[in-house]
């Protein structure tokens, strides 16, 4: 308890820290209650308004097609965010349960498994991506599961280091001795122990999911139009640019807000669990 | 140092193995018939069935993929279905464009992440520490093709000081370039600086300061010339990644490289295309991480001998 309390108390004393974590608050509340915060549907086309700058009625002016760049940026925040953490998740516990079989049977399933995983990390995240919508096609969901086996090998890795040390462990030893079943001592020893480095790359990782996710949907091979993915948004930029730069501007504004404040986030949350790291 | 290579050379080619047996694999993972997709939708079925002789689609999954490997290694890629013309042939004719801008990119994200790092390094704690560590940050976090369109919004439509799109003068490159160094910058900023921390604080720094030698020459000569070892490997992984990032960067700048090569293979379901392109940026990216390490083991001793 007084370990927990006393990274919540330097959590809490690093300022950048606790600003980052408001700004992702921000960014969460307004995907929650996009609806009550948007002044207009996401889809609500007004032709005659088109490429419109800013003004009373649209602050962060309208697209191509008339669309309200401000609601579609509110809505687009539970696309982009929603990609990113379903991805995440996916990511943690596909890598998890990789890593603990690999660090738990060592040998020849050890061998298969992390060097299928040096393979996927051996590519870079982009390309891996374009690589699994080319076999899945586009959408939503194939975008998640396409940043989610981004993030697997990174996990995995993570989670077997840690694993493979913990099984080490005196206290592990005596136990498989005694004859704890596998799953009794990966759930009850090695997950629990490996929690506090999945927290944190779980954090950061969050920022490249939503990268690759946004770049995908930038080239229109990720989340399809009309969906207010943040990336999606920026698919006709070229456009945009010339006719109502704001509505240009705001949603990669959008994504490198979220994306600076994962990482500002996960490194605080890695210096607070773990003080003996701490970068100067 | 033998030993060190061998294996990093072993592991190279797995690493080229498994990237080509899942590119191999791409289209047969693909829900359909292979010989349809690699045809076209419009192709009689006449036509789908010479194509799944003529590709040997009717042989068994492992005899596919050995003649997929050694052609690929004889450097036939495929032809292309919708410029029925060789893959590797297209690829080579656009990949000076992208080379260009690859290694533009890595120079001036190495040159501004160095300059920068060693600065707030020697300002440590300081205002200017502050200013690069927030701007590196900053620059890493920002995606790419939004900073190629805030870039074309400033400097050609508003100021008109470069041209917007395409490649034809000199000039077309400044901006594509300047797009890919902003990440991979920020990233090396980062690098050097804490590499720099780390030197400084070594007694052997503290040695030469107390016996009185120029800050200047501290810094240059005896911090600098060992805290680049770390830099370098990571300079090494970002031009693959900067490589990979072309993809993104023509995207924006309507730039007829292999990354938009790529890219508009997949929208055009141009099956060859895709995997030869996607077979030959990822074995460059892989080649080009191994040499980094070599070079990395070559320079700094300490790593072969934990290597051995």
């Amino acid at each position: 308890m007084t370990v927990r309390s006393g990274a919540l108390r330097r959590f809490f004393d690093s300022k950048i820290a606790v600003a980052s974590a408001l700004v992702i608050l921000g960014f969460a509340v307004m995907a929650v209650f996009a609806p009550l915060l948007s002044p207009y549907g996401p889809l609500e086309q007004d032709l005659a308004n088109n490429y419109g700058g800013p003004s009373p009625k649209h602050p962060l002016g309208t697209d191509e097609l008339g669309r309200d760049t401000l609601s579609r940026l509110v809505h687009g925040s539970r696309v982009s965010l929603g990609i990113a953490v379903a991805s995440v998740l996916i990511g943690v516990l596909v890598g998890a349960v990789l890593g603990l079989v690999a660090a738990y049977y060592r040998g020849l399933v050890d061998s298969i498994i992390m060097r299928t995983m040096d393979v996927l990390l051996a590519l870079p995240g982009i390309l891996l991506g374009i690589a699994i919508v080319v076999v899945l096609g586009n959408g939503v969901m194939n975008t998640v599961i396409a940043v989610a086996v981004f993030s697997v090998p990174t996990f995995a890795r993570l989670v077997r280091g840690s694993a493979l040390a913990i099984l080490e462990l005196d206290y592990i030893v005596a136990s498989r001795a005694v004859g704890a079943s596998a799953a009794r001592i990966l759930f009850g020893h090695v997950v629990p122990n490996s929690l506090t480095p999945l927290v944190v790359q779980s954090t950061l990782q969050l920022g490249s999911a939503i990268l690759i996710a946004s770049g995908l949907s930038f080239l229109g091979l990720g989340v399809q139009p009309p969906n207010p993915e943040w990336g999606a948004m920026l698919s006709k930029g070229r456009e945009l640019v010339r006719s109502t730069p704001v509505a240009a501007f705001a949603p990669g504004m959008a994504i490198t807000l979220v994306v600076l404040s994962f990482s500002l986030l996960g490194d605080g949350l890695r210096d607070a669990f773990d003080p003996k790291l701490k970068r100067r | 140092m033998l030993r060190y290579v061998t294996r990093r050379i072993l592991e190279m080619f797995l690493a080229l193995l498994g990237t080509s047996i899942l590119v191999f694999l791409m289209i047969h993972l693909i829900p359909g018939d292979p010989a349809l997709l690699v045809a076209g939708l419009e192709a009689g079925p006449e036509v789908v069935e010479q194509i799944r002789r003529e590709l040997g689609l009717d042989q068994p999954l492992y005899i596919q993929y050995w003649s997929f490997l050694t052609d690929a290694l004889r450097g036939d890629l495929g032809t292309s279905i919708r410029m029925n013309i060789p893959v590797l042939e297209e690829i080579v004719d656009r990949l000076p464009i992208t080379l260009t801008i690859a290694v533009g990119g890595t120079i001036l994200a190495t040159l501004f992440g160095i300059v920068t790092g060693v600065l707030a390094a020697v300002h440590h704690n300081r205002f200017q520490d502050a200013l690069v560590m927030v701007g590196a940050l900053l620059a890493a976090s920002t995606p790419s093709y939004w900073l190629g369109l805030m870039l074309m919004l400033v400097f050609s439509l508003s100021l008109g000081w470069l041209p917007s799109i395409g490649i034809r003068t000199p000039a077309h490159y400044v901006l594509p370039i300047v797009t890919l160094a902003g990440q991979s910058g920020g990233i090396i900023s980062r690098m050097t600086r804490s590499a720099m921390l780390d030197v400084l604080g070594q007694d052997y720094v503290r040695a030469a300061r107390a016996r009185g030698q120029r800050e200047r020459v501290v810094i240059a000569r005896h911090a600098l010339e060992n805290a680049l070892i770390p830099v370098i490997s990571i300079v090494g992984l970002r031009f693959g990644n900067l490589l990979a990032g072309t993809v993104l960067v023509e995207s924006v700048f309507a730039i007829p490289g292999v990354g938009r090569l790529l890219v508009d293979a997949v929208l055009w379901r141009d099956y060859p295309m895709i995997q030869g392109t996607m077979l030959f940026v990822a074995g460059v990216f892989v080649v080009v991480n191994t040499a980094t390490d070599l070079l990395y083991g070559v320079v700094d001793p300490r790593i072969r001998v934990a290597g051995d």
